[in-house]
C-alpha cells in the first residue's frame, strides 16, 4: 500500500474515495494501540505537533492532544486567550512565527471558512484542518465514517439523515461530501431557515419533516442546535425546535430497528436529542469520541509519511 | 496647431465614426479632418501616428475611491489619478468616503487641489449626502456643488432610511445633481462575504442575497418616480436589478446605471479558493446574474462601466476570507476587461465608447466630444495590443486586482488631457 498522497488534510472534496478507506483502515490499526495497557507507540518520535485553536473546544483538542502523544510526538497548543490573537496579530503574522520553530504539523481551528487553506498556502509544515466556521470539519466525518464502517460493516448503499442546522454545521458539510464519496446516500432535514440555499446541489435529498425521513434513515445523525440562532429569526424557541425536530423515543419508534444514532458533541439533552435517546441502545456516542482519537492518530501518522 | 492625431478611426458616437485626422489647439479640439493619414505637418507640432487605433472622447470612470484625504497608504489622489490616466481615463469621480468624508467644500476643494497639482486626470468629487455618511440628515448641497461637487452619495454606507433617500433626490434636483445610491439592504446583507447560492453553500461563507440589492434598486426607482430626482445607480450586480431598471427606463423614470468590469466578467465561482482579491461589495455573482450585465451593457438598459476602484493594502486584504476588506481595483484593467466584450462580440466599439465617455459624462453634466471647440480630452485605444495583467506594473499604490496574471486584449496607448499628453505607452 502506497502512503498518503495529500500534504494537507483540508476538507473532505480533496480526499478521494481511495484516501478515506486508507485513513479508515490505519484507524483501525492505531485503534488497537489505543487498547494496549501502555497506550503509547514510538512512531512519531521527535515531531511535532502544533495546534492552533482560534474557536474553543475541549473535545477536538484533546483528541488530538492524545492522538499526538500516543504517537510519542511533541505537542504544543495555542488557544486565542493564550496566543497573540488577542493582541491583534494577523493570521499570517502568527502562523509565520509558528513555522519559524519548524514544527511538522499544525492543527488549526478557526472562525473563518478557509483559514486552514489560506496556512497551507503560506506555510511549510502539514495543515490539519480542525474545523473552519461553516465549512469543513474533516476529522469529525472520517470519525463518524469509521464508526458507521465499524458498526454496520459497510458504508455503500447506506441512508444517512442529518437533522438540524445544515447552514451552520461544517459537521453537516463534512459528513455531506464524505459518505456519499463512499457511496451511501444523504438527507437533510431541518427548519427552512436553516437549510442554505443550493443545498441540493451538493447532491443530497432535503426532507420537510423529520417525521417522514426518519424511517427510511440507517444513521441518524443530530447536530447541536445553538440558542444564538433566536437572535438570527432562525427559530422561535428551544421548546419548539424539540417538539419538531428533536430526536425522542416517540419519534424513534419510526425508526428501522437497527439504526444507528450519532451526535458530533456537545449535546443539548432535551432539545436536539432526548436523554433517553443519548444514552439509548442505537447511540453511539462514546464510540465516535474513541474512535476520534484513532482517526486523528492516522492522519498524523499517514501525513507525515507513514504507510 | 499644437498636436495632430494623424489616422486613426475617429469614434465620436452621434458625430463622427471613420478615419481623419484631429487637430488640437490650445487646449481644444481645432479641427476634425476625414481621410487624412498623410500630409506635412510644421516642424513645431507634435504628431501622433495612429493607423490601426481608436481616436476616442476621453474616457470617464464614474465610480472611483482615491482613499485621500485619510488613508493614503492605500492610495493618493496622485497615484489614483496616475492610475487613472495609464487605464486610459481622463477623468474620474472621486467617491466620498475618505477620512474626513467630503461632507463639506473644503474637502471637495482640497480634491480639486490636490488633482490640479497631479496633472494627470481630471477629478469630478462627488459628495456626501449626509454628513460624516452617517444617514442622519443632508449635507449642503447647493453648497458642495459650487465647490465643485457633480454628484451626491454615501456609497459604501447604503441609505437604509428610505425618508432621507427621498429628500436627498428631491433636494438634489434643485442643485442640478445626480444622486448616486449603492443599493443594499443592510439586515439582509449583514455579515454575508459572497454571493449566496451553492458556492457560498459549499463554500460555507455566509451568502450576500440579490435581493439584498435587487429590493433597494425597486425602492429607490419608486422614489426617483415620485421626486423626479435624478437617480444613477452604483454597480448593479444582479438580474433582477437590471429588470427592474429595464422596466423603469420604460415607463420613463430618470434612472441610470453603471456596472463594474468584474461583475461582467467573473463570476461567484471565482471565490472558490478563498482568495481575498474576489471579495467585493457588490459580491460576484452567479453566471446567470453576469450574463444579464452583459445584456444590459449591450441593450443600454446599463448607461456606464465603472470600475468602484477600491485600493486596500495588504493590512487589509492578506487576511481570512471573511475577514478580509471588500474591493479590487480597477484603473488599470477596466478598458481591457471592456474591450474583451467587443472582441466577445457583446459590444460594438462605438457602444463601449458612450458607455465609457459618453454616458458617463451625461449622467454628471461634463463636456465630451471630439466636435470643434470642445475640450481635447482624448483616449487613444490600441484594441489589438496583447499584455499580461502585472499589478507589479500598476501605478496604483494597491495590488488588490482578481486578474493578476490575466491576458488580455486592447488597452489605451495614449491619454491627452485639455490638449496634453498624460500618458503614453512606451512601446
Ligand atoms: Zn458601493
Ligand atoms: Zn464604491
Amino acid at each position: 500500500m502506497g502512503g498518503m498522497r495529500h500534504k494537507h488534510i483540508l476538507d473532505m472534496a480533496s480526499l478521494s474515495d481511495a484516501d478515506i478507506r486508507m485513513i479508515l483502515d490505519t484507524a483501525v490499526r492505531m485503534k488497537e494501540i489505543s487498547r494496549r495497557p501502555i497506550k503509547k507507540v514510538p512512531t512519531l518520535r521527535g515531531k511535532t505537533v502544533v495546534q492552533f485553536f482560534y474557536e474553543p473546544s475541549t473535545r477536538t483538542k484533546s483528541s488530538f492532544d492524545l492522538a499526538a502523544k500516543r504517537l510519542s510526538a511533541d505537542s504544543l497548543s495555542f488557544s486565542k486567550a493564550t496566543s497573540s490573537a488577542v493582541k491583534g496579530e494577523t493570521l499570517l503574522d502568527t502562523v509565520q512565527n509558528i513555522e519559524a520553530m519548524q514544527p511538522d504539523v499544525i492543527i488549526i481551528r478557526h472562525g473563518s471558512a478557509g483559514a486552514p487553506h489560506f496556512l497551507a498556502h503560506h506555510c511549510e509544515a502539514s495543515v490539519i484542518n480542525a474545523g473552519d466556521g461553516m465549512h469543513a470539519h474533516p476529522t469529525q466525518a472520517l470519525l463518524d465514517l469509521m464508526t458507521v464502517r465499524e458498526k454496520m460493516g459497510r458504508l455503500r448503499g447506506l441512508d444517512l439523515l442529518i437533522v438540524g442546522d445544515i447552514a451552520h454545521s461544517r459537521v453537516a458539510r463534512s459528513n455531506i461530501v464524505g459518505f456519499q464519496k463512499m457511496g451511501a446516500h444523504v438527507t437533510v432535514c431541518g427548519p427552512p431557515t436553516m437549510m442554505p440555499i443550493g443545498i441540493e446541489q451538493m447532491g443530497v435529498k432535503v426532507a420537510p419533516s423529520l417525521d417522514d425521513a426518519i424511517g427510511g434513515a440507517d444513521v441518524i445523525m443530530m447536530l447541536r442546535i445553538q440558542k444564538e440562532r433566536q437572535a438570527q429569526f432562525l427559530m422561535p424557541d428551544e421548546r419548539e425546535y424539540a417538539a419538531v425536530f428533536g430526536l425522542n423515543l416517540e419519534r424513534l419508534q419510526k425508526a428501522s430497528d437497527d439504526v444507528l444514532i450519532m451526535h458530533p458533541g456537545p449535546m443539548n439533552r432535551g432539545v436536539e436529542i432526548a436523554p433517553e435517546v443519548a444514552d439509548g441502545p442505537y447511540a453511539v456516542i462514546l464510540e465516535q469520541v474513541t474512535n476520534g482519537v484513532a482517526v486523528r492518530m492516522a492522519l498524523l501518522y499517514l501525513v507525515l509519511g507513514g504507510k | 496647431m499644437d498636436l495632430i492625431i494623424r489616422g486613426g478611426r475617429i469614434i465620436d458616437p452621434g458625430h463622427f465614426d471613420g478615419e481623419a485626422d484631429l487637430y488640437i489647439n490650445e487646449g481644444r479640439i481645432a479641427a476634425l479632418k476625414p481621410g487624412g493619414g498623410t500630409g506635412e505637418a510644421e516642424k513645431s507640432v507634435k504628431v501622433i501616428a495612429a493607423r490601426g487605433k481608436i481616436v476616442a472622447p476621453g474616457l470617464i470612470d464614474l465610480h472611483v475611491h482615491l482613499r485621500e484625504p485619510g488613508e493614503e497608504y492605500k492610495e493618493t489622489i496622485a497615484s489614483g489619478c496616475r492610475a487613472a490616466v495609464a487605464g486610459g481615463f481622463t477623468a474620474v469621480c472621486a467617491m466620498p468616503n475618505t477620512h474626513p468624508p467630503n461632507d463639506c467644500a473644503q474637502v471637495t476643494e482640497f480634491i480639486l487641489e490636490r488633482a490640479q497639482s497631479a496633472g494627470a486626470a481630471r477629478v469630478y468629487p462627488v459628495a456626501a449626502i449626509s454628513p460624516g455618511l452617517a444617514g442622519k440628515g443632508l449635507t449642503p448641497f447647493y453648497e458642495l456643488a459650487a465647490a465643485g461637487a457633480v454628484a451626491f452619495t454615501d456609497d459604501g454606507l447604503p441609505v437604509a432610511n428610505s425618508l432621507l433617500m427621498r429628500r436627498a433626490l428631491e433636494y438634489a434636483r434643485g442643485a442640478g445633481c445626480p444622486v448616486i445610491a449603492h443599493c443594499e439592504d443592510p439586515l439582509l446583507s449583514a455579515d454575508g462575504a459572497m454571493n449566496e447560492g451553492p458556492t457560498a453553500t459549499r463554500l460555507g461563507l455566509r451568502g450576500i442575497p440579490n435581493v439584498a440589492e435587487s429590493a433597494m434598486v425597486q425602492r429607490d426607482i419608486a422614489l426617483a418616480g415620485l421626486t423626479g430626482g435624478k437617480l444613477h445607480l452604483a454597480h448593479v450586480s444582479t438580474r433582477e436589478a437590471v429588470d427592474a431598471i429595464r422596466i423603469a427606463k420604460s415607463q420613463g423614470v430618470a434612472v441610470t446605471a453603471e456596472a463594474a468590469p468584474h461583475h461582467f466578467t467573473l463570476d461567484d465561482e471565482a471565490v472558490c479558493d478563498y482568495d481575498p482579491n474576489m471579495k467585493m461589495y457588490p459580491p460576484l455573482r452567479t453566471a446567470a446574474d453576469r450574463d444579464a450585465i452583459r445584456q444590459g451593457l449591450a441593450d443600454g438598459t446599463i448607461d456606464a462601466i465603472a470600475s468602484d476602484h477600491a485600493p486596500h493594502s495588504s493590512i487589509e486584504k492578506q487576511l481570512e476570507f471573511d475577514l478580509a476588506a471588500n474591493g479590487v481595483i480597477g484603473l488599470e484593467t477596466s478598458l481591457p476587461l471592456a474591450l474583451k466584450l467587443v472582441h466577445d462580440g457583446v459590444l460594438s466599439l462605438p457602444r463601449l465608447v458612450e458607455l465609457m465617455a459618453c454616458h458617463p459624462a451625461r449622467i454628471i453634466g461634463v463636456p465630451c466630444g471630439l466636435q470643434t471647440g470642445m475640450p481635447a480630452d482624448i483616449t487613444i485605444i490600441d484594441p489589438d495590443a496583447v499584455f499580461t495583467v502585472s499589478a507589479d506594473n500598476f501605478r496604483s499604490q494597491s495590488r488588490n486586482t482578481p486578474f493578476e496574471g490575466w491576458t488580455l486584449k486592447g488597452r489605451a496607448t495614449t491619454t491627452i488631457v485639455a490638449g496634453r499628453v498624460v500618458f503614453a505607452l512606451d512601446d
